[in-house]
């Protein structure tokens, strides 16, 4: 590990209070998911410095930024970190190439970091270096913006819903940059958002935050094939299943395979092989204990119950189940759970009604 | 024209770019701290600062007198550097406009300051730009528009100020007699001629001065 990231915060705000104690990988993109007000903008505001949180504690690895017990807090400008902001905030005095020299001259040199050419390249900004920001669409000057950050030498990239301003075009013109970082940055991202389709698409390791504090956080779907999360979360629950296209067939389909079985999906245009992230809703699987035959639902892979939850729905419960060794979670009344006596170690069949392909 | 007007003109000119440059290096600090400040003092400062916009400059000018004099806190201090008195003389003048001019640097500086908000200078934070840096680097040239309008309503009320020149500066010709204070003395002689040469070349350049105030005023900058 290239070093842990340990932030531990306490900000009392009368009406808000954010209390938290977080260990978090040292690698790949961590997600801070929570609904508005939920402390998570609060939470990397502290991280970067922007806010000084009393009794805070936040460090990468052996480089410690805040430990107020010690009386330490290194102000934002002295920490190696980036920051994108939900509106790109480009300096509007300074030409594209202007704003991403800015931190690039300013941060130490020994740090390594990135060439300008290389990130342009990395982020499809090349060819508006340049421009003024006022010539850019929302989605160019977010990749600029995030451009930007990391010509600074960061240590670590945080992410305050850099896509939450833009329009869905926009979102997906993105989105594929965003992932491009992840596969090829060596630092820690944390990226803070509200939208479950962004968490499940990027993220490798998820905080879910409710009301200032942690409610859980560790990977991914082990965190999303919880099924004791509070009602807030309730609703959207799901797991993420990474998956590969193995093949298109005739009728317009595509065969996905994953580790627990394969799925078909409307036909995708990626070459077999490709690995795709798939999103599968609690409330779009349902359960059968005979292999279905005379259905329309194309989907249905063996599982084993593990254990069920009662969900803030009155009359339904949450099932999580076990497909060799992937989580599914299956949302159905309590009626049909006592009919068909589903209890934990039961074999049974899972429809899945539909699957959510992030990509 | 008369080359005591010339001198005169001479004289308003030269006041007034010494006085805007001042303004600017005494204003900007105090513009910024009142356009971040959460001191409950804010509200205090900012009242005195704007005082000459509705003193009587003859108010303003007395106490300026009373202060510089041979009793007063600066007179006596001036006085222990052995600089002597500072009224009816041109220091004296320069430092009573930079006092009379002060609100017309600070509140458009200040307006434009507080149009910036905390994120350009968080962003500046985060790309390793400490407080001083990102101050240059940022605010000011965000700023700009306000700095240029404060620096031509300093320069053009310095260039329009009477009262309080004739009562720091009286009416020396070459020392303290500035453009203003010549056209009162022109038409008390009953030199009308004269009068309107001077008068008219005021009210010439202070039109130009508000049309490129009003039309080149580049506040119509996109948000990015």
């Amino acid at each position: 590990m290239s070093g842990e990231i340990r932030a531990r915060f306490r900000v009392d705000r009368g009406d808000f209070v954010l209390d938290i104690d977080l260990s978090l990988p040292g690698r790949g993109v961590t997600a801070l998911f929570g609904h508005s007000g939920s402390g998570k903008t609060t939470l990397l505001r502290a991280m970067a410095g922007l806010e000084r949180a009393p009794a805070g504690r936040f460090a990468i690895g052996d480089e410690v930024w805040q430990d107020e017990s010690r009386g330490c807090f290194v102000p934002p400008h002295r920490r190696a970190l980036g920051v994108v902001f939900q509106e790109a905030s480009l300096f509007p005095h300074l030409s594209v190439r202007g704003n991403m020299e800015f931190g690039q001259k300013r941060a130490s040199t020994a740090t390594g970091g990135f060439a300008l050419p290389e990130i342009a390249e990395l982020l499809g900004i090349a060819h508006l270096l340049e421009r003024a920001p006022g010539q850019l669409s929302g989605g160019e000057r977010q990749r600029v913006a995030i451009a930007r950050a990391l010509l600074a030498a960061p240590r670590i990239l945080l992410m305050d819903e850099p896509l939450a301003a833009l329009d869905l075009k926009r979102k997906l013109e993105i989105l594929p940059y965003l992932e491009r970082l992840h596969s090829e940055l060596s630092i820690p991202i944390i990226y803070v958002s509200h939208a479950p389709d962004e968490v499940a698409r990027l993220a490798d390791h998820l905080v879910l935050l409710d009301q200032g504090k942690v409610v859980a956080s560790g990977p991914l779907n082990a965190v999303l094939s919880r099924i004791d999360l509070p009602a807030a979360f309730a609703d959207d629950a799901g797991v993420v299943i990474e998956a590969a296209v193995a093949a298109h067939e005739a009728d317009d389909l595509t065969r996905l395979e994953f580790a627990g079985g394969r799925i078909l999906v409307s036909q995708r245009h990626e070459p077999v092989g490709t690995r795709l992230r798939c999103r599968i809703h609690a409330r779009d699987v349902s359960l059968a204990l005979a292999p279905p035959l005379q259905t329309s639902i194309l989907n249905s892979v063996a599982a084993t119950v593990v254990e069920l939850a009662p969900t803030n729905t009155p009359g339904h419960v949450l099932v999580r189940l076990d497909v060799a060794g992937t989580p599914l979670l299956a949302r159905i009344t309590r009626r049909s759970a006592d009919r068909l006596a589903i209890g934990p170690g039961l074999a049974l069949h899972a429809q899945i009604k539909a699957v959510a392909l992030l990509a | 024209m008369q080359s005591t007007d010339l001198a005169a003109v001479w004289l308003t000119l030269k006041l007034a770019s010494i006085v805007t440059v001042l303004l600017l290096i005494v204003g900007t600090p105090i513009a910024w701290w009142l356009a971040r400040t959460r001191s409950r003092l804010k509200g205090a400062v900012g009242a005195v600062v704007a005082l000459p916009l509705v003193l009587p400059p003859t108010v303003l000018g007395f106490y300026l007198l009373v202060a510089m004099g041979p009793n007063g806190p600066v007179g006596q201090f001036t006085q222990a550097l052995g600089i002597g008195l500072l009224p009816f003389t041109f220091p004296g003048l320069v430092i009573a406009s930079v006092f009379y001019s002060l609100p017309f640097v600070v509140q458009p500086i200040q307006n434009a300051f507080e149009a910036i908000g905390e994120r350009p200078l968080e962003v500046a934070a985060t790309l390793r730009a400490s407080p001083w840096d990102a101050f240059w680097s940022v605010a000011v040239p965000l700023a700009k528009p306000g700095f240029l309008s404060g620096a031509i309503l300093a320069f053009a009320h310095t260039v329009g100020e009477f009262g309080i020149v004739l009562m720091i500066g009286g009416n020396i010709p070459g020392r303290t007699r500035v453009v203003s204070v010549q056209i009162y003395d022109h038409v008390e002689a009953l030199e009308y001629t004269q009068a309107h040469w001077l008068a008219g070349g005021m009210v010439l350049f202070s039109f130009l001065v508000l049309l490129g105030l009003y039309t080149f005023n580049p506040a119509r900058r996109k948000p990015a």
